[in-house]
């Protein structure tokens, strides 16, 4: 902005003079307090996960491993109806990574895509939407899992023959 | 303590994401995208299953346990129908999180309104 040229300051300025200009002006990133907020949120996520895998273990008869998958399906929907109701894009904003790395960012990724873009139909804006942000998640997971399910099914293949 | 350990752990992978997105300079996108590819990597070299032991829900709940799960469905129909299982497999073990997500999305966006 040439408004708020100040004194001591030569127009043009080089790269590393606008750098030096434009970081007095950038919000700081309190990283030391962000990253406190990411771990107490996801922290109490996961805690929360940890009660409900326990409540399907000790009232429902699942064992360790299968309760993973009924404890993840419940902590989507708790997820997704905070979603609905705003709420948890205020924990997003507050939290950071904090709600966004556990499932429930996931979810929520997905749930606000699809609330966000219903009014451009439920065909083209909540079916064409709803991975917009979540879709790369599932790219990126499948094809490392194909590569290196691959990989090693090869590996098994060579090993044994 | 499974209680603590979860907390903790699963504290913890949240602050690698947010250093991830404070310090790397990554987007939210860039951050679960390689976090899911990690989880990958970590079950390959069969480090993820003792983790989940140890951390519980800290391990399963973040999305790092997706790629385990993903890698994990591969190799259980792999181990059937070789290189053929790797593709049929895939989406086996994660279903229920996918399917939850999707299903649960579409209801949501008929019930309520965007806000804000």
């Amino acid at each position: 902005m040439a408004t708020k040229t100040k004194k001591g300051i030569q127009f043009p300025l080089s790269k590393a003079e606008y750098k030096e200009q434009a970081s007095k002006y950038r919000p700081k990133r309190n990283v030391l307090q962000n990253t406190f907020r990411a771990f107490w949120v996801g922290g109490t996520i996961c805690l929360l996960g940890q009660i409900i895998t326990n409540i399907y273990i000790n009232f429902f008869g699942f064992s360790e491993q299968d309760a993973g998958n009924p404890t993840v399906a419940t902590l989507i929907l708790i997820s997704v109806i905070l979603t609905g109701l705003g709420v948890y894009d205020n924990i997003g904003q507050y939290a950071g990574a904090g709600s966004a790395v556990p499932v429930t960012g996931f979810a929520n990724s997905i749930a606000s895509a699809a609330i966000e873009h219903r009014s451009e139909g439920y065909v083209l804006g909540v079916g064409g939407n709803m991975f917009k942000l979540a879709g790369s998640v599932i790219v990126f997971g499948t094809v490392a899992a194909f590569v290196f399910g691959a990989l090693r099914t090869i590996l098994n293949m060579l090993w044994a023959g | 303590m499974e209680y603590v350990i979860a907390f903790v752990v699963g504290g913890l992978i949240c602050v690698v994401g947010q250093l991830l997105l404070d310090v790397g300079k990554f987007t939210p996108a860039h951050v679960m995208s390689t976090l899911v590819v990690v989880g990958v990597i970590l079950d390959f070299f069969g480090v993820y299953d003792p983790f989940i032991d140890f951390a519980g829900a800290g391990a399963t709940v973040p999305i790092v346990s997706f790629g385990h799960s993903l890698y994990h469905g591969a190799m259980q129909e792999a181990s059937q129908d070789g290189l053929i299982g790797v593709i049929t497999g895939i989406f086996e073990v994660t279903s229920a999180g996918i399917s939850a997500a999707i299903v649960f999305g579409f209801f949501a966006s008929l019930v309520f309104r965007p806000k804000g």
